[in-house]
């Protein structure tokens, strides 16, 4: 299990705990966070599950991929240098605790 | 239809070799029959090879994963107009018809370019600006409806749904409101053929579309001095589009206009439609109005209101098993992939309380996904919050007459009676 906190932009925090090898937006939906939509379900194609990980955990998630990541978070909001694609963290242990913020809203 | 037609184009799609297949035929989509030749293709080929039509051989990518695979490959899968563009008659996007012109814009462009002019435009539909279009919407939409007739039968497509989405064009452009209906006009002449009983030469469709270039321009000459926050303002300040050319200019506000109207003009119908036949939807609808959420992206994939969208490979690939020249012409059937049985759960059924109601394929996905996508929704939520308020029902009087395509999927005519609460 892996538990991951999004926090609205109002500062509403959702704990969630996910199975291994999910996607963070994966769980988001299951798990109902508002603000994660995921239309696409997954191929980083719609950039509606995008999220700011957090200062001190960027390291570990990386910073968003070169290709579709990148190129669909061009079309996102309020980008910022920690922006990802929510279904493009895959959670694991490595990331227990991980904290990701939401955008506003997706566009 | 009825159940003997129903029963005699589905045995003829069903007896056609698969070689002979062609859904490209307009009149498939004229009569509601494409359905038909779709399914057995996903049953059968789901990526198949047509070598003879209208347009030239072509494939159709046929199934929901694959047109995810190809809508998502930019890098192979190319919009470029000068390989073809994005719809599968080429002509249309092409200076090669004698009189035509070329009119560049961002839909029919591959990145980089793509991305810096789609980048201009797109913050007018971001969620800050879309809140603040809200009121004038509503307000509109409001007015509209209360001026519709009552307990007597009328055409649901010019009183409502073309009146609407022109409103809203009119809107989005801070265009002169008074003379809105020539926005529908050159969106409809931008996607017209001579000989499609809207334009009878290239050269009649060329000086019409000068005509809005013209107008354009002095929309553009006058926002360059007192900017506002509309398109033409966007397009005239921002660094990626103040230097197009008035070409490039033209294709993309008609790119705007063309993508703003029918979309969500025959969503406008559809939904109307959809609702009709589906009585124990409408009830659900009216005894739990919170479920206006989730019927509208129902709406959209139920209707699909553009039925393809057309890349052209710029390499050798490999889709569903089939290999893909360089070279080929490659149709995503979006109407069949939001069909697609093995993708979404009773598929032909309008179920207005899906689990996940905007996985569907009608706003495309990938760099191209649909730029007003949140604006379509918002306009057809605030559609259906003021219809319910005043009608207990719009009941569909007749057949619909749907139009003659293979890409626009809609109604040129759809006769209702409204019934008050």
């Amino acid at each position: 299990m892996t538990r991951v906190n999004y926090v609205e932009a109002n500062g509403k925090v959702h704990a969630v705990e996910a199975d291994a090898g999910m996607s963070a937006m994966e769980a988001a939906v299951k798990n109902a966070v508002p603000g994660i939509d995921g239309d696409c379900g997954g191929a980083a194609a719609c950039a509606t599950c995008h999220v700011y990980v957090d200062d001190a955990w960027i390291a570990k998630t990386g910073p968003a991929q070169d290709g579709l990541e990148k190129s669909m978070l061009e079309f996102a909001e309020d980008v910022r240098e920690s922006s990802r694609l929510a279904c493009q963290i895959t959670l694991d242990e490595r990331l227990d605790g991980l904290v990701l913020r939401l955008p506003e809203k997706q566009h | 239809m009825t159940a003997l037609a129903t029963a005699l184009s589905a045995a003829e799609a069903d007896s056609l070799p698969l070689d002979r297949i062609d859904v490209s035929r307009a009149e498939l989509f004229e009569r509601n029959i494409e359905g038909d030749y779709f399914r057995r293709l996903r049953r059968e080929d789901p990526v198949h090879y047509c070598a003879e039509s209208a347009y030239g051989p072509y494939w159709s990518i046929t199934r929901y994963k694959d047109i995810m695979a190809v809508d998502t490959n930019h890098q192979v899968f190319s919009s470029e107009a000068s390989l073809g563009g994005i719809i599968i008659e080429d002509g249309i996007q092409k200076s090669s018809n004698e009189g035509s012109i070329d009119l560049p814009n961002f839909i029919a462009m591959d990145p980089p370019r793509h991305d810096e002019q789609r980048k201009a435009v797109s913050p007018i539909v971001a969620p800050a600006n879309l809140a603040k279009l809200e009121g004038v919407i509503r307000e509109r939409i409001c007015r509209t409806l209360d001026g519709l007739p009552v307990g007597e039968t009328f055409d649901w497509v010019p009183a409502v749904s073309i009146e609407l989405t022109t409103q809203m064009l009119a809107t989005l452009f801070d265009f002169p409101f008074e003379e809105r209906s020539k926005l529908t006009r050159w969106s409809d002449v931008a996607t017209a053929e001579p000989g499609s009983g809207i334009v009878d030469s290239w050269e009649q469709r060329t000086s019409e579309l000068m005509e809005c270039a013209a107008t354009f321009q002095g929309l553009w000459n006058e926002r360059v001095k007192n900017p506002g926050m509309d398109l033409v303002s966007m397009l005239a300040h921002s660094p990626a589009t103040r230097d197009m050319t008035p070409q490039n200019y033209l294709g993309n506000v008609l790119l705007l206009i063309v993508g703003g109207n029918d979309t969500t003009r025959n969503s406008m119908s559809g939904g109307v439609l959809a609702l009709d036949r589906n009585p124990k939807e409408r009830e659900k609808l009216y005894a739990n109005p919170a479920l206006i959420d989730s019927m509208v992206p129902e709406i959209i994939r139920w209707q699909t209101p553009l039925s393809h969208m057309r890349r052209t490979a710029i390499a050798d690939a490999e889709v569903g098993g089939k290999t893909i020249r360089k070279g080929d012409k490659v149709v995503m059937w979006y109407i069949s992939g939001n069909r697609d049985e093995t993708a979404i759960d009773r598929p032909d059924d309008f179920i207005i309380d899906r689990e996940r109601p905007r996985q569907h394929l009608s706003f495309g996905f990938g760099v191209h996904r649909c730029v007003g996508n949140r604006l379509a929704e918002m306009q057809l939520k605030i559609l259906w919050e003021e219809i319910m308020k005043r009608f207990s029902r719009v009941e569909v009087m007749d057949e619909p007459v749907r139009v003659r395509s293979n890409f626009v999927r809609g109604y040129a005519s759809m006769p209702v009676k409204l019934h008050a609460h």
